[in-house]
Parts: C-alpha cells; sequence; structure tokens
C-alpha cells in the first residue's frame, strides 16, 4: 500500500515537472507555447468531464454545452461588460454553473444510454442560441473584437495579451486550483460516495446514500470546471465560435478522458495531451484530418479501451 | 396569415417525417442491440449522395429502390465488422465507435462529392404545384409524406407479421430468452442494423429532393432524432414516429412567429416532456 502512495506521489511530481517546465521544453521539441496552454486547458475539460465519467461512473455526452456556455460568458463580458479578465472568468463560470444546476434536476434520474442522449441533445440548445442570435453572440462567424486584458494587482500588472509564457503560467495557477479542488473532492468522504454509487449503484441507495442528490452534485461540480476551461480556451483565443458548443466538441472530451485512462486522475489530461498534438498535426497536413480522427475514435475504442494509463498499470500489475 | 400557417405546418410535417423516419431505425438498433448510432446521419447522407449517383443511370425511380438497399448493405457490413465488437459492453464504447465513423462518413462524402452543395433532380411532373391557392403543395411533398407513410406501414407491418419482425420484438424484450430458444442472436442483430439502416438510407433519398445534397446533412438530422425518440418515449416505436412528427411540426409553426428559434424550440419541448414525464410520451415504465 505505501508503495502505492509512493508511486502516486512520484507521478504527481512528474506531472507538474513537466507542465511548469512546457513553456521551456516544448519549443525545444518542436512545439510553441500556446500549444502547450491548450493541452493544460482542454486537459482541465477532459478531467472535469472524468470526474462525472470515471469517479462517478455517469456517461455526459454534453460537456460541450457548459465548456461554449464558459466561453461565451468570458467573451461577452469582455466584449460588453468590463475588460477584466478575472472577472470574465469568473462569470464565464458561473454561466456554466448555473445552467448545469438547472438542467440537472432534469437528466439526474436517466441512466446509461439515455443519460448520454439527454445530456448531448440538450447541448444543441446553447449551440443553437449561440448560432442564431447574431447580434449578441456574433452567430456562425463567432464572437470577435475583444481580447484578454493584463491582469492587475494593484501594485504590479501582467501583460497576459502579448506574453504567451505568462499567459500559460496563469493558466496553470488556474488549472492546479481546479484540479486540487478535483483531487481534494475524490479524498474527502463525498469523493467516496461517489465512487460507490459508480460501483454499485442499486447498493449504495441500500445503505442510504442520496444517490440522485450525489450524482446532481457531482455533474455541477464536473460543469463547473469545464466551464472554467472553457472561459480559458476563450481568452487563449480572443475568439469563441458555435463550434465549442457543438456536439463533437462533446466526443472529443470523452475520447481525451477514454484515451488517457478514466480510471486514473492525469489519464484525461495524457489524453488531451495526445489528441491535441495529433488534431494540430493532422490538420496542418491534411485536409481530411476529419477521417482520421474518426478513425483514431475507432481504433482507441477496439485497441485501446482502457486507456494509456490503464495499459502501463496492467503492465505494472502482472 | 392562414395559408403562411398551414405551409408552415405541413412543412413541419414533412421535415417531420424525416425526423420520425430516421429515429425509427435509431430506435430499431437502440431498442435490440442498445447501441445509439451517431454514424446514423452519415449513412442518410450517404443514401442521398448515392441516389444523386444513380440517377443518371436508373432513373430517380430506380434510384429510390437500389440507393437505400446499398446503404443497407454497407450497414450489415459494417455491424458485421465493428460494431458487433461492441455490444454488450460499457455503452460508452459504441458511442465513441459510432461517433467516429459519423466524422469518417461525413469526410468521406465530401472527399468524394464535394463540399458544395449539389443539384438533386427530381421527375420534373412531380415538382408542380397542385393548387394555386396553397402553392405549397406541390406533388413531390405530398409524394415525400406518401413514401414515408408506406415505409412506416411496411416497417409495421415486418415487426408485427413476419418471422425476422417477431424475433426482432422479442429480443427488445428478452434477447437470452431468444437466444436459449435457438435465434442466431448475432444475424438477427445483424439485420435488425441493416433494416435501421435501410430506413436511415431511404429518409436520405427523399430528404435530398427537399433539402438539398450537402455532406452535412446528416449531422444536422441527427439530433433531432435523438429529440424525436426522446420526446416519444425510449423502447417505443409508435412514440418515436409521434415525437419526429409533433417535434417537425413544432418546429415549423414556430418559424412563422418566431423564426430565430425554428431549431431551439424542439430542445424546449424536450426538456418539458422530460420534466413531466421522464420517460417520455409513449415511453414504458422503469426501462431506462
Amino acid at each position: 500500500m505505501q508503495g502505492d502512495d509512493l508511486q502516486k506521489r512520484a507521478a504527481t511530481a512528474i506531472v507538474w515537472l513537466l507542465l511548469l517546465g512546457m513553456p521551456y521544453w516544448l519549443p525545444a521539441i518542436g512545439g510553441y507555447t500556446e500549444l502547450g496552454a491548450r493541452v493544460v486547458v482542454l486537459g482541465l475539460a477532459a478531467m472535469s468531464l472524468n470526474f462525472l465519467l470515471g469517479y462517478t461512473g455517469v456517461l455526459s455526452f454534453g460537456h460541450a454545452a457548459y465548456f461554449g456556455l464558459g466561453a461565451y460568458g468570458a467573451g461577452m463580458t469582455l466584449k460588453y461588460l468590463v475588460p477584466s479578465t478575472s472577472l470574465s472568468i469568473i462569470i464565464g463560470t458561473l454561466a456554466g454553473t448555473i445552467a448545469a444546476a438547472i438542467i440537472g434536476p432534469m437528466i439526474i434520474r436517466l441512466r446509461g444510454v439515455y443519460f448520454a442522449m439527454v445530456t448531448i441533445a440538450f447541448g444543441q440548445t446553447f449551440y443553437f442560441i449561440a448560432f442564431r442570435w447574431n447580434t449578441v453572440t456574433g452567430g456562425d462567424d463567432g464572437l470577435i473584437g475583444w481580447q484578454r486584458q493584463p491582469l492587475d494587482f494593484g501594485f504590479a500588472t501582467i501583460d497576459l495579451l502579448h506574453s504567451p509564457v505568462a499567459f500559460y503560467y496563469f493558466v496553470l495557477v488556474l488549472f492546479a486550483i481546479a484540479t486540487g479542488a478535483m483531487a481534494w473532492l475524490l479524498r474527502s468522504p463525498f469523493g467516496r460516495t461517489l465512487l460507490a454509487i459508480r460501483e454499485n449503484e442499486r447498493r449504495a441507495r441500500f445503505l442510504g446514500i442520496p444517490v440522485d442528490q450525489h450524482i446532481w452534485m457531482s455533474w455541477v461540480i464536473s460543469c463547473c470546471f469545464v466551464s472554467l476551461a472553457g472561459a480559458l480556451y476563450a481568452l487563449l483565443n480572443n475568439f469563441v465560435d458555435p463550434r465549442a458548443l457543438y456536439w463533437s466538441q462533446s466526443g472529443d472530451f470523452v475520447i481525451m478522458a477514454v484515451l488517457g485512462g478514466m480510471r486514473s486522475f492525469w489519464g484525461p489530461l495524457l489524453g488531451a495531451a495526445i489528441f491535441v498534438v495529433l488534431q494540430d498535426y493532422l490538420s496542418s497536413q491534411t485536409q481530411n484530418w476529419m477521417s482520421f480522427v474518426g478513425l483514431f475514435f475507432v481504433l482507441v475504442v477496439l485497441f485501446f479501451p482502457r486507456g494509456v494509463l490503464g495499459i502501463i498499470r496492467r503492465r505494472a500489475a502482472a | 396569415m392562414t395559408q403562411l400557417v398551414l405551409f408552415n405546418i405541413f412543412n413541419g410535417l414533412i421535415v417531420g417525417a424525416f425526423y420520425a423516419l430516421m429515429a425509427l431505425g435509431l430506435s430499431l438498433i437502440l431498442n435490440l442491440s442498445g447501441v445509439i448510432n451517431f454514424a446514423h446521419g452519415g449513412f442518410l447522407a450517404l443514401g442521398g449522395y448515392l441516389a444523386f449517383t444513380l440517377i443518371p443511370y436508373v432513373g430517380f425511380w430506380g434510384a429510390l429502390i437500389i440507393a437505400p438497399f446499398l446503404t443497407a448493405i454497407l450497414g450489415l457490413v459494417i455491424e458485421r465488422v465493428l460494431i458487433r465488437r461492441v455490444y454488450g459492453r460499457d455503452p460508452l464504447y459504441s458511442l465513441l465507435l459510432t461517433f467516429g465513423l459519423a466524422f469518417i462518413f461525413e469526410d468521406v462524402t465530401r472527399y468524394l462529392w464535394g463540399a458544395q452543395s449539389l443539384p438533386f433532380q427530381v421527375p420534373g411532373w412531380l415538382m408542380a404545384p397542385l393548387s394555386t391557392d396553397y402553392f405549397f403543395l406541390t406533388g413531390y411533398r405530398l409524394f415525400m409524406v406518401l413514401m414515408v407513410a408506406i415505409a412506416v406501414i411496411g416497417l409495421f407491418v415486418i415487426l408485427g407479421y413476419t418471422r425476422l419482425g417477431i424475433r426482432i420484438r422479442a429480443g427488445t424484450l428478452d434477447l437470452e430468452t431468444v437466444s436459449v430458444l435457438g435465434v442466431n442472436v448475432r444475424i438477427l442483430r445483424n439485420l435488425n442494423f441493416g433494416l435501421g439502416v435501410y430506413l436511415a438510407g431511404l429518409a436520405g433519398v427523399l430528404a435530398v429532393g427537399q433539402l438539398g445534397l450537402q455532406p452535412t446533412i446528416g449531422a444536422s438530422l441527427i439530433m433531432p432524432s435523438f429529440v424525436a425518440i426522446i420526446v416519444g418515449g425510449l423502447g417505443s416505436l409508435p412514440g418515436t414516429l409521434l415525437g419526429g412528427l409533433l417535434i417537425g411540426v413544432a418546429s415549423g409553426v414556430t418559424t412563422v412567429f418566431f423564426p430565430s428559434a425554428t431549431e431551439a424550440v424542439i430542445y424546449v419541448m424536450m426538456a418539458a416532456v422530460l420534466l413531466v414525464r421522464p420517460r417520455g410520451l409513449l415511453g414504458e415504465e422503469g426501462r431506462f
């Protein structure tokens, strides 16, 4: 048991070392800092999804909706309300969280495929609102005419816009807070209860656990962090368009989580890294990258259903 | 005004008929195999494109018959090679697998036939308006409604009276027992998948005459089909039919009064149904 614990700590340390050093080693191997920021942001989204998918055992296929709400919330705050990066993140995150909290009661009683279908269909509502409400959201062209603002602490300002490295570390700080919160929640009695629901819902119910309530909370927490990721994604690109809300984006999050390994905390981050790098490479190489991404989905399902970390762990156990 | 409302109701009914036809296929597969086929829209688009390619050789009527069959054959092959492998596993995997297939389908149709919209010729005499007052009542529109009706009746006849249909229905209720009774469940699921895809292909041939031929046509029809299934009730084919027609008409009527909510209204309907009756209008209690 102690060896296991040590191993986990070592893994966490390695992940953080890699993330902290990313702006230094990534360009050396042919990447660029924005790519690193994208990996961290989408990794956060996939990890948030996995809070629900891997740790609560609830199959959500509609997380892009809350990701997109966070993105639009942040972008619209900067464009119409106040030129403040921190406020835009707060409002974006709140927008997604509140929407999830309201939709939650309608869906928490559903399970399995039905849950997946309903979440993905609900996501489309927000897509069409963003798509159709041209005057406010910019419609299909996306929300433009705004950019992230310097971070003002009173005694110092940090220029997030022109320094990709500064922005990367800004994203990483929020990533650390969010993943720290998720890890803490999962270690708490609440998190253990979620695991119990995942393993055997009926038994959990017989033990007197209010299952629906717990699933609702897990759903809201997961959507809260995914909208944070969405807000950061908008700031990263200085742009949002309805594709951030489209159902295929939800599928991307799920494949990231599965590819990395749903049963491990850091797995989805690894999955996001592989997916983002692959997509970046393919879309620069071929027009038909969609076919390759689709093929990639098929191959992952057929040959790597446990994900990369799942395979490594199995090897280690054998 | 009355004419405008009638026009949009009728239009909604046609669109709803497509939703229903597609959703029936999805439902068939979901009920028997527990797989949500995201690639269904891809099969629909393929049906339309195959018809487009076949028309110069066999004419509209030939294409209407052959294209859905070719689509169904591809469906049988894909079920045999890929989808079969994820039966009985976590539904997550079948979702991801068909999701990937949907990507591939859309991209391959774009690669083969081009990204721009193609003109789709239906026989001229079908396109003429039947009445000057009700200009929207073209022969083709009535024909589409008729074709969908025939397909739906045909489906219910197959399910109600043929050996295959009875086995499919029995398998939906208890696949294990059906298997123990000596039915080859693998073949049954395979044929059922083919039947579902056939409906998608047929919907494709009919839809492109009305909605135009684009690679994204499948992706734009699949979500409303999900809504049709949810509104109508999971596990109930008549429910799916009703759901499809209902949301079609609802979005048609909304077009008149609040055009920008045309697409969003069906999701609002879905939310209302889930609040009031989570199992859907005709869904069975406790099935999902």
